[in-house]
């Protein structure tokens, strides 16, 4: 039992919750994060792109940027994991 | 895990889930419009029927039908899939992936579904080629 | 009071699962330990974040009944949960899953060129062989 690390981790417990007390309460509808970017994203993904899954919608369409970068990320960690544990075998 | 299972149940329970695992992980890819799902999730159960292809029969069978190279042609051709839809909403005249002047009565939903494979062909890849190269080392 | 508990124990409890991460990340000297660690951290934080788009009395983000005729005339953004941090969650997810195998990979080759994976032994080898 390390004393010292269970003592920064319980004082960097508490310090993250006196942090968080001013946050909007949970389920809010009338906090920030449900009233700026999302009702545009609601109200209007299916008239415009005519899927009904709203998260498909904004992943595929709005935020297709994000998506490419997603896919070589994952892309890069196979060839990544393919560089460190590849090793080329000796000709016998 | 490198050679067949020795345990019976194993070896008969594994063989006989996995179409029905890779059916329902094509099922979550196609189906990302319209229920919970798209091309990570689906891509992420099809590789987990490989991996208990892997479990029941060992790595050198599995290896001798999907070899290395198909897995890696898999990972590169779903990152291409994507980046080519974009590359030919731009040869049609709009902007790069902006699905709207592909041909049909509903483009959009058309560009999605298209890229939705592309990303769940890539995630089926690279998770299958990062579990063989871990699995292969010695 | 009972108003704050009620609207802040989910911060509250994510803190927590956050520190059981931070714990053995920092605390502990086995390095696939901090490992787990560090994939506890990270979930931690994509289930705090997903938690933020949660909305009283509302359903899942998905349209039902839009392909039959005369479907649903207005979307009201009131009725449905706010679908922003599950697509962003969606992408911290993958990012996790290439990261966690990377470090695998690194681990393996440790372990072979060293023979060992706890920490301060492992110092002791890396001093000695130079």
């Amino acid at each position: 039992m390390n004393y010292l690390h269970l003592v920064i981790t319980g004082l960097t417990g508490l310090l993250l919750f006196l942090g968080s007390v001013d946050m909007p309460n949970t389920g809010d509808p009338t906090s920030a994060p449900a009233v700026h970017v999302s009702p545009r994203y609601i109200e209007d993904s299916l008239e415009e792109t005519a899927v009904p899954n709203m998260v498909t919608a904004v992943l595929a369409d709005y935020r297709g940027f994000d998506t490419l970068g997603e896919a070589a990320v994952v892309f890069t960690g196979a060839m990544a994991v393919l560089l460190i544990l590849r090793t080329k075998r000796e000709e016998p | 895990m490198k050679e067949m299972a020795t345990s019976t149940i194993v070896r008969v329970v594994c063989r006989r889930l996995v179409p029905f695992v890779q059916i329902f992980g094509l099922y979550v890819i196609m189906h990302g419009h319209s229920s919970p799902g798209g091309g990570f999730q689906g891509g992420v159960i099809l590789a987990s029927s490989f991996m208990l292809l892997v479990l029941c029969d060992g790595l050198e069978a599995v290896q001798q039908k999907f070899s290395v190279a198909l897995v890696s042609v898999a990972t590169s051709a779903g990152v291409l899939l994507y980046a080519g839809v974009g590359i030919l909403c731009l040869l049609l005249g709009a902007n790069y992936l902006d699905y709207s002047v592909l041909p049909g009565a509903e483009p959009r939903s058309l560009g999605m579904l298209v890229i939705e494979v592309g990303v769940g062909i890539t995630v089926t890849g690279a998770l299958v080629s990062i579990f063989s190269d871990l699995l292969s080392f010695e | 009071m009972l108003e704050f508990i009620i609207g802040h124990f989910n911060n509250a409890t994510y803190i927590m699962l956050m520190m059981v991460g931070f714990y053995a990340m920092t605390g502990k000297t086995n390095l696939v330990k901090k490992l787990v660690g560090m994939n506890i951290f990270q979930w931690s934080i994509i289930l705090f974040v997903v938690s933020l788009s949660a909305k009283r009395a509302a359903t899942i983000p998905i349209v039902l009944g839009s392909h039959s005729p005369g479907g649903p005339a207005h979307l009201d953004a009131s009725n449905y949960v706010n679908p922003l941090p599950h697509v962003l969650m969606l992408t911290a997810i993958v990012v996790g899953v290439a990261t966690t195998g990377v470090a695998l990979a690194l681990l393996l080759r440790i372990y072979k060129r060293y023979g060992t994976l706890e920490e301060d032994e492992l110092l002791k080898r890396i001093r000695s062989s130079g």
